[in-house]
């Protein structure tokens, strides 16, 4: 029954999946080109040699972050789609932390700067979060209503206040090295962080009355309040969790990738992260394959383009159809699981 | 007569559970069937087969002759079939009027025709005696009403054959008697009526055949004439079934709950409970007699701290409970079995497991600190399923694959198996089978052989008046009398509960 069970919860992302490619690949083979080769280009470019494998991972890692965020959220009823704008606030926070801060050592300055990233990314979540608790507004609204507001104030902030000296381009100066993530055989470490944090999340809902409460609370807010949980408090924790998780990977990207804050890149990781968690199942270890997935494809566009003559925004097309292929049984299954979907069916027995 | 409905050898299983295995039941024209069965036996299931909301393994089901198609949800509608779910199917964001005539609405044009829609609900509520507020939302309304709004939908539109499956468990004695004169009004124009209930008076009211579930398999088909609700019971469970409500004397110690000049709003701000006091000791039960809107509902909820109070206080073992707060009520040890077990019960998506601490979830021994004890609630969900019979295959199942009964049983193992001083029992039999109400009277007698002060809030009189050492008696938001057992005759408490003087 195990067996069985497993293979119903996970059949849906994988057809998703396969369907989005074959649908690419109709669309592949109508601009003129080879859709097996470019496949085929793409597949061994993420993850056919080492340097590949590295760096499929490092553009994996904020995706697993994103994901967890967009997941935490799921989990507690609420569709966090700001994770974009939690990121990128997150992203810009610890790069000024990592080149204005001097004189650190990099077991300090490294963590202080991180932790600036989960800082300012968990404020802005918890905005989206106290307006939902203590206004009643949806989170679905204020926080792309956030996304705009940061991506404009980060761009400013960038592009004016913290830019760094002599640069057209708005960007910041870049980190110091005492910032920097190092790698680890040749691998991003962020990487290996962010598969710990994923399993710490998922032990957390597994077996944690934190994780408990979040849950109870994302499936039945009466039964929840009855049962002693507060619900304000539920939705303010899982946004700044969430934000927070979201922030530290912008965090990640900046110290360990970039090197400096500048808005053109992660431009599109928050909502990769919602297709992730969508893929993932809402299990906090299911995004760490899509992540993986959707990491190599985005670092082997470019090099596809290159082998085969396809456009890279291909692979952005297919991302959209896994999204939309993944989307329609999974909220379904949510809607039933949560409040609302709940209330469409509530009545007596069954 | 011809067969309106013929289901030939369904067999139907879920993971762990054979629902239906070979059940083969017919309704002709005029018919009224009940089916009967234990809760989890397979009713739900072969009824919702026949709408195509359970798609059956195998064997046959025909309407008129006509073979439905498995999972065809359309196909019975179609043919003149009206259903009246145990699952509620409204949508609780629209109006009464706008639920009724959902799927076939009054049109001016290509708008509808509201004004024409609301007269015809008006019109129908009179006709069948069921009485609903057309311009009140869904999702406001307690569980009763929402029933008859189901009803009145079921029997808007001319049918053929009509299946209701549990109509009465949530309606008071008086709107049960006027549907089941509804049924029979149905059978003798030529409707056919295919009826499950777990109250067997009911069966033999009306029923002409009576056809019995146990455990997916038809156990035995009888009729009214043939035999009794004794005989009915043991064919159901297969077992002798006590109906009659065995119990000692009552050894009531100090008043553990008291209830001082409550005074409650309900849902549209109307006084509901109007400085109401009330006693309940330590080692009795005490049952509160009402017809249905007289307080009882709001009663409740502010004892257990869901309904805000407007003045007057509640004291547990002389100590104030809070206002508002449920859990905290809980925490000073009032149990309480709630109304709508969908709602605050249960969450159905959890597995029996959680369902079974959902209120103590972090306490000692289900927590340690922050760390949940998976052994501990294992242990705890084998225990009570075991002990209170919960029908399931396993302690993972979730709580909204149970049967309708079984979830309720769900929620008595919960809240009766932790140590309390109060229980507060608000309808704790709606919807269980007669082997379990006979288990759960038991339990709610050993609570207060235990020393604890139960409260029993229940539409049926016959369950207050076998099981109550004291009957208090509501009307208008007060209690109007306080009866002890031996002088509660039921014509006394039934013309105090109408209002009139004894
Ligand atoms: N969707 C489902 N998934 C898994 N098991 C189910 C599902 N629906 C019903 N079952 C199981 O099938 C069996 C029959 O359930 P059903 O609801 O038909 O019982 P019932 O006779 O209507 O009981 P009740 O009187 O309590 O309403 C039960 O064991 C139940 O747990
Ligand atoms: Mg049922």
């Amino acid at each position: 029954m195990a067996g069985k069970k497993f293979s119903r919860t996970w059949l849906t992302p994988v057809v998703a999946v396969l369907v989005a490619f074959a649908i690419g690949a109709i669309l592949i083979y109508i601009q003129g080109a080879d859709p097996l080769k470019a496949y085929q280009s793409l597949f061994s470019h993420a993850f056919g040699s080492w340097s590949g494998i590295a760096k499929t991972l490092g553009k994996a890692t904020p995706l697993v972050l994103s994901g967890l965020a967009v997941t935490i959220g799921l989990r507690a009823g609420l569709f966090n789609i700001g994770v974009q704008g939690q990121l990128v606030m997150g992203a810009f926070a610890a790069a000024w932390a990592g080149y204005f801060i001097h004189g650190l050592p990099i077991y300090i300055h490294l963590p202080v700067a991180l932790l600036f990233g989960v800082a300012f990314g968990a404020g802005i979540g918890l905005i989206a979060g106290a307006l939902k608790a203590y206004r009643g507004i949806h989170e679905v609204i204020t926080t792309i209503m956030l996304n705009s507001i940061i991506l404009a104030l980060v761009d400013y902030l960038a592009g004016h206040v913290f830019q760094e000296p002599g640069q057209i381009l708005a960007r910041t100066p870049h980190i110091l090295p005492s910032a920097t993530i190092p790698n680890i055989f040749s691998m991003p470490s962020g990487f290996f962080f962010a598969i710990l944090l994923a399993y710490g999340v998922w032990w957390v809902f597994q077996r944690t009355t934190s994780g408990f409460r979040l849950e109870t609370v994302g499936r039945n807010k009466s039964a929840a309040w009855y049962a002693g949980i507060s619900v304000k408090r539920s939705v303010l924790i899982a946004m700044a969790v969430g934000g927070g998780i979201a922030g530290l990977g912008g965090g990640i990207e900046s110290l360990g990738v970039i090197g400096r804050f500048e808005p053109t890149f992660n431009t599109g990781l928050g909502f990769d992260g919602i297709t992730i968690a969508l893929l993932g199942r809402a299990n906090p270890l299911g995004v760490i394959p899509g992540a993986i997935l959707i990491g190599g494809m985005r670092g082997a566009a470019a090099s596809m383009q290159f082998d085969a003559g396809v456009a890279p925004e291909i692979v952005d097309l297919i991302l959209a159809l896994v999204l939309f292929c993944v989307t329609a049984p999974f909220l379904a299954k949510w809607l039933k699981s949560t409040e609302v979907g709940a209330k469409i069916s509530s009545g007596w027995g069954n | 007569m011809s067969a309106l409905l013929e289901i030939t050898n369904v067999t139907k299983t879920f993971p762990g559970v054979v629902a239906n295995e070979n059940i083969s039941v017919s309704v002709a024209a005029g018919e009224i069937v009940a089916l009967l069965g234990e809760n989890g036996a397979g009713k739900s299931t072969l009824v919702k087969s026949v709408f195509g909301m359970v798609r059956p393994d195998s064997g046959e089901i025909r309407i008129k002759g006509e073979l439905i198609a498995p999972g065809d949800t359309g196909g019975a509608i179609a043919r003149g079939v009206g259903m009246v779910h145990q699952h509620f199917q409204l949508v609780p964001v629209m109006t009464v009027t706008e639920n009724i005539i959902l799927g076939d609405e009054p049109k001016r044009g290509i708008f509808i025709n509201m004004k024409a829609a609301r007269a015809e609900v008006i019109a129908l509520s009179e006709k069948y005696g069921l009485e609903v507020d057309p311009d009140a939302f869904v999702e406001d309304l307690p569980v009763g009403t929402q029933q008859r709004i189901e009803i009145l939908k079921a029997l808007r539109k001319d049918v053929d054959l009509l299946i209701l499956d549990e109509p009465t468990a949530v309606l008071t004695p008086q709107e049960t008697d006027e549907l089941l004169q509804v049924m029979k009004n149905l059978a003798t124009s030529g409707v056919g009526v295919l009826f499950i209930t777990h109250k067997l008076r009911e069966v033999m009211a009306v029923a002409d055949r009576v056809v019995v579930l146990r455990n997916g398999r038809v156990a035995g088909s009888t009729s009214p004439r043939e035999t009794d609700e004794e005989g009915l019971a043991q064919l159901m469970v297969g077992r002798n079934v006590v109906l009659q409500v065995e119990k000692g004397e009552a050894k009531p110690e100090a008043s553990t709950l008291e209830i001082k000049a409550l005074s409650v709003n309900d849902d549209r701000k109307h006084l509901a409970v109007d400085g109401l006091n009330l006693e309940v000791r330590a080692g009795e039960i005490v049952g509160v007699a009402g017809v249905e809107g007289n307080g009882q509902r709001e009663l409740v909820e502010a004892i257990c701290g869901m309904r805000p109070r407007l003045s007057g206080e509640v004291l547990v073992s002389g100590e104030a409970t809070p206002d508002m707060h449920p859990h905290k009520v809980h925490s000073m040890g009032v149990s309480h079995i709630p109304e709508d077990r969908e709602k605050h019960g249960l969450v159905s998506s959890y597995s029996i497991e959680d369902n079974l601490v959902l209120n103590q979830f972090d306490r000692d021994p289900f927590a340690k600190g922050w760390i949940r004890n998976v052994a501990a609630l294992e242990e705890n969900a084998t225990r009570l399923v075991e002990e209170f019979d919960i029908r399931t295959p396993s302690i993972k199942t979730t709580a909204g694959a149970l049967s309708g009964g079984n979830k309720q049983k769900v929620v008595v193992a919960r809240e009766l198996s932790q140590d309390t001083r109060v229980v507060i029992a608000a309808q704790p039999t709606r919807g269980v089978d007669v082997g379990s109400i006979e288990f759960i009277h038991n339990q709610l007698i050993a609570a207060r052989d235990a020393g604890a002060a139960v409260l029993l809030v229940s539409a049926e009189l016959d369950e207050i008046l076998s099981l109550a050492d004291r009957v208090a008696v509501m009307s208008g938001g007060k209690i109007v009398a306080i009866l002890d057992a031996k002088d509660a005759e039921r014509g006394l408490v039934g013309r105090l509960m109408a209002g009139l003087s004894a």
